[in-house]
């Protein structure tokens, strides 16, 4: 932990002039950046194409071609170019491609990234992983073999992932004697598989990697071709274009106050997914639907800004000061506002070692929310490969793409993908793995997680032959939950025992439910070190539901808390049970019945009298209605 | 955007997801011009603060000046540092400088070994305390789940498969076959219980970003990587007995970007000067499973 004295140094710096050569800006290089991946079936070429491509274009380091060279003749096999990718000691022995890499190079136009993606089936998520960093495919189909599972696959993944342009590159066109009647018969095949997912390639260029035809001149090999080198179609590939003019989406990443700083800042962290926000902006946190006013946008070594727009890492002070946890996208006020809710419809790619099912609990990563979430609905399983749907699959196996329902327990902010595009995909987690990837594809209106629950249960429920009104008045109480919620070590925990005894000597049949008591018993099942707070409140609200359901009060704390987990409880309980005591600097985070302030001076017996007066209060409005 | 600003935010997205994630973490820190461009992206990210411990590891055969420069700034910045050492082979002089083992064994002894331990906890880690403006024994002996370590894809082989956010299993092998997926911007964050993460926000980086960046947010670096009039200077840092000088009369950052771009160096790796790559075919590799940065 810094001190003081540490931190204001480091703000003293802070508030310097901002250090920014701009003189010799010039030295920095302008040329653009653009990452491209290179998939396709397993053997079918794609490390031979990058090793030639980095060869030809004398991007190789220079110790580089000599050092695979001379490891080949020390292991007596020859030279391949696909060697210079296969860096690593058990990809050679295998001569796959297990996992994405990386190499640079250079055109006259822009610098490159080339991604080479495996092509074996097993290694999916390898290929996910190095696609979704490009912004345009090169999809590499062997001549001899023709397009298989894999060739179709790909295709369909980069739809998915949203890239667009795609150059097929028809290789090993030396092993078919160059001829032309044989690729044009794999673009026709390959055409009529891409039209059924409206996908419509930059071009089919017919190569042969290892002879180096066609890849950065036109090839004597193939006079018959004239459609341009494979380097010609990169460079027309085009960046996407600016995200600026869209409406402003920014996932609160983080919320930072780095306190021991004598920095006062309360920081909102995050990147600009979309649009632009300037100082003095109104602005709408959503799902909360709070809403603000930027008074800063913050930096470190930057001058001072005024506004800032798409791609950025930035951050803003707004006021009035909000209770937001991170995971909130901040919207424009004025702009189209992104959706909000519990229900939606995706096109998703499964990636997880157990396939997708119903009435299980998964993880959702949209932007920088993370929920609970449940498959709800498969409306269709899709074979990748084939193209064939399945529509009676009651679970989305690994490698399956399909069209489903989720419905997550709390509501999350997101948008339609084809309207903003980052903000509309997400990401499934099963048991800490990211095991799918999906886009929006529609809003659904529907009844909520735990509404569906408590329904359920109440259709179920065996009724006893003693009515809760008959509790009420025998018990002379009405029975409710008393949660004392706020911050951590605000002494909740001697309050609620302190108001248990009180409530107790006053005659009530009350109990005190502590946060270990249910860790040790009821919770568990759930591993030591795991956090899983959507399911203790889960958890909690069902116990508090069979505790007033007995006619009891009661008691428990809870460190923080939200506008929705507050929402949770009452579903699972009786809407009214639920008394909310707010213990330290109330900042209006979220709606309460009191509020117990240390800062207040108050003893704690006059504490524990305003909370018994406001179950003497709930009980007179029952009393009331029986 | 230009490319640098890009790949800036992208780095900076990567370390506020981290802190945001993950308890127990630390920085590493190799005084070098790529761990600490990635020192300056951490100020930015938290908007003037460092809010994890940054951690090197001493070999005792650094050149001198990089120790001094490292405590030049921990002072100037007031940094949270921590060092340590593999004291044991120092002591017993199983090193390479003393003849007794080769190049790769001595990395093994005194930088993966030193790093897996000083992670641990289980060896002193030595903090510097800015009220007596000394190291003194670190009392948190708490592991370091979490490592932030300045690896660029472009550097070798090996590190070209590297995902941003990396665990390790508690041997700390690293399964290159099976990592995990990335994509859209959202990583693997959920782990089970006791496992170990390597997170590398600089993957993207060429080496000559890294000078661009040097040069246009003004980041002070070792007078090492310059040359001072025997026409000579660092390329690459590491320690003396094993880190060769090039031949170069840059003297600026200027020079320096100059001279990668367009100049010797252009189509060089910048590695080469580096001894222990060279002894076995996947010599880095092999450190590298075994903990190596």
């Amino acid at each position: 932990m810094l001190d003081n004295k540490i931190v204001q140094s480091q703000l003293e710096y802070t508030d310097q002039q901002p250090e920014i050569n701009a003189k010799n800006e010039s030295l920095i290089d302008t040329l653009e950046r653009m990452n491209i991946v290179i998939v396709g079936h397993v053997d079918h070429g794609k490390s031979t194409f990058i090793g030639r491509l980095l060869a030809d274009t004398g991007t190789l380091p220079k110790g580089k071609l000599d050092q695979v060279k001379a490891m080949c003749a020390a292991n007596a096999k020859p030279f391949e170019y696909a060697f210079l990718l296969d860096a690593l000691k058990d990809e050679q022995s295998q001569g796959i491609t297990i996992d994405t890499a990386r190499s640079f190079f250079k055109s006259e136009k822009r610098n490159y990234i080339i991604i080479d993606a495996p092509g074996h089936i097993e290694f999916l998520k390898n290929m996910i992983t190095g696609a979704a960093r490009a912004e345009a495919a090169i999809l590499v189909i062997d001549a001899h073999e023709g397009v298989q599972e894999n060739s179709r696959r790909h295709g369909y993944m980069l739809s998915l992932l949203g890239i667009r342009q795609i150059i097929v590159c028809v290789n090993k066109m030396d092993l078919v004697d160059n001829n032309k009647e044989k690729f044009n018969a794999i673009v026709k095949e390959y055409q009529e598989f891409l039209d059924e997912i409206k996908l419509t390639p930059l071009a089919y260029v017919p190569i042969s990697a290892r002879e180096g035809d066609n890849l950065i001149a036109p090839s004597e090999s193939m006079p018959w071709y004239k459609g341009g080198d494979v380097l010609t179609w990169m460079d027309k590939c085009e960046k996407q274009a600016s995200k600026d003019k869209q409406p402003f989406r920014f996932p609160v990443q983080d919320v930072y106050k780095f306190t021991e700083a004598g920095d006062d800042r309360r920081v909102f962290a995050g990147t600009i997914e979309t649009g632009t926000i300037s100082d003095g902006d109104e602005i709408v946190f959503l799902p909360s639907n709070k809403e603000a006013k930027i008074t800063s946008i913050e930096g470190f070594n930057l001058p001072k800004q005024s506004s800032v727009g798409a791609g950025y890492a930035t951050g803003f002070t707004i006021s009035p000061q909000l209770y937001i946890k991170p995971g909130e996208l901040i919207c424009k006020k004025g702009e189209t506002p992104a959706k909000y809710g519990t229900n939606f419809k995706a096109n998703l790619f499964w990636l997880g070692k157990k396939p997708l099912v119903q009435n299980k609990k998964y993880k959702i990563k949209i932007g920088a929310a993370r929920a609970t979430v449940y498959l709800k609905e498969i409306i269709h399983v899709l074979d990748a490969s084939a193209l064939t749907t399945e529509s009676s699959k009651s679970h989305v196996d690994r490698h399956d793409v399909a069209e489903c329902v989720f419905q997550t327990l709390k509501p999350i902010a997101y948008d339609i993908s084809s309207d903003i595009e980052s903000t509309g995909r997400f990401v499934i987690i099963d048991d800490y793995e990211i095991a799918g990837g999906g886009i929006i594809s529609e809003s659904v209106d529907s009844t909520s997680r735990l509404e569906d629950v408590a329904h359920q249960r109440q259709f179920l429920w065996e009724k006893s032959e003693i009515t809760a009104a008959d509790r009420s008045r025998q018990m002379e109480q009405t029975p409710t939950l008393i949660l004392l919620a706020g911050p951590r070590d605000t002494g909740k925990i001697e309050l609620a025992k302190f108001l248990e005894e009180s409530l107790f000597k006053s005659g009530k049949k009350v109990y005190y439910l502590g946060l270990p008591n249910m860790v040790g018993g009821v919770s568990s099942d759930i591993p030591e070190g795991v956090e899983d707070r959507d399911e203790h409140i889960r958890r909690l609200g069902e116990l508090a539901h069979l505790f007033t359901n007995a006619g009891m009060i009661l008691i428990s704390t809870i460190s923080d808390l939200d506008t929705y987990e507050i929402k949770m409880l009452k579903t699972l309980l009786d809407g009214d049970q639920l008394i909310i005591v707010y213990c330290g600097e109330y900042k209006n985070q979220f709606p309460v019945d009191s509020i117990i302030s240390k800062a207040d001076g108050e003893e704690p017996e006059a504490s524990i009298q305003k909370i018994m007066e406001l179950v003497e209060a709930k009980q007179a409005d029952t009393n009331y209605y029986l | 955007m230009d490319n640098l600003e890009k790949i800036e935010a992208q780095s900076i997205y990567i370390l506020r997801e981290s802190y945001r994630e993950f308890k127990n973490m630390c920085m590493l820190w190799s005084i070098g011009k790529d761990s600490t461009v990635l020192l300056w992206l951490a100020r930015k990210a938290f908007f003037g603060h460092v809010p994890f411990p940054l951690v090197h590891i001493d070999t005792s055969y650094k050149i001198p000046e990089m120790i001094q420069y490292r405590d030049d700034l921990v002072k100037k910045w007031k940094l949270n540092m921590v060092y340590g050492q593999n004291k044991e082979a120092l002591a017993n002089k199983q090193t390479y400088p003393d003849g007794n083992v080769d190049r790769i064994q001595c990395c093994k002894n005194l930088k993966s070994g030193a790093l897996k331990h000083t992670l641990s906890g289980d060896w002193t880690r030595y903090r510097f305390d800015h009220d007596v403006q000394d190291y003194v024994e670190d009392s948190n002996k708490e592991p370091y789940t979490g490592v932030i370590v300045g690896v660029r894809a472009d550097e070798e082989g090996s590190r070209s498969k590297e995902r941003y956010f990396s665990p390790r299993d508690k041997e700390n092998d690293w399964d290159v076959g099976d990592q995990p997926p990335e994509f859209w911007n959202q990583f693997k964050t959920d782990f089970s219980p006791g496992t170990h993460l390597r997170i590398h926000p600089l993957l993207d980086w060429t080496e000559l970003n890294i000078w661009e960046y040097i040069q246009r947010e003004n980041i002070p670096i070792t007078g090492l990587y310059f040359d001072r009039g025997k026409g000579q200077r660092y390329r690459s840092l590491g320690c003396y007995p094993c880190t060769g000088s090039v031949e170069s009369t840059s003297t600026s950052v200027p020079e320096i970007i100059e001279e990668l771009r367009s100049g010797k160096f252009a189509n060089i790796a910048e590695r080469s000067g580096r001894a222990q790559d060279k002894e076995d075919g996947g010599g880095l590799e092999t450190l590298r499973r075994e903990g190596y940065m």
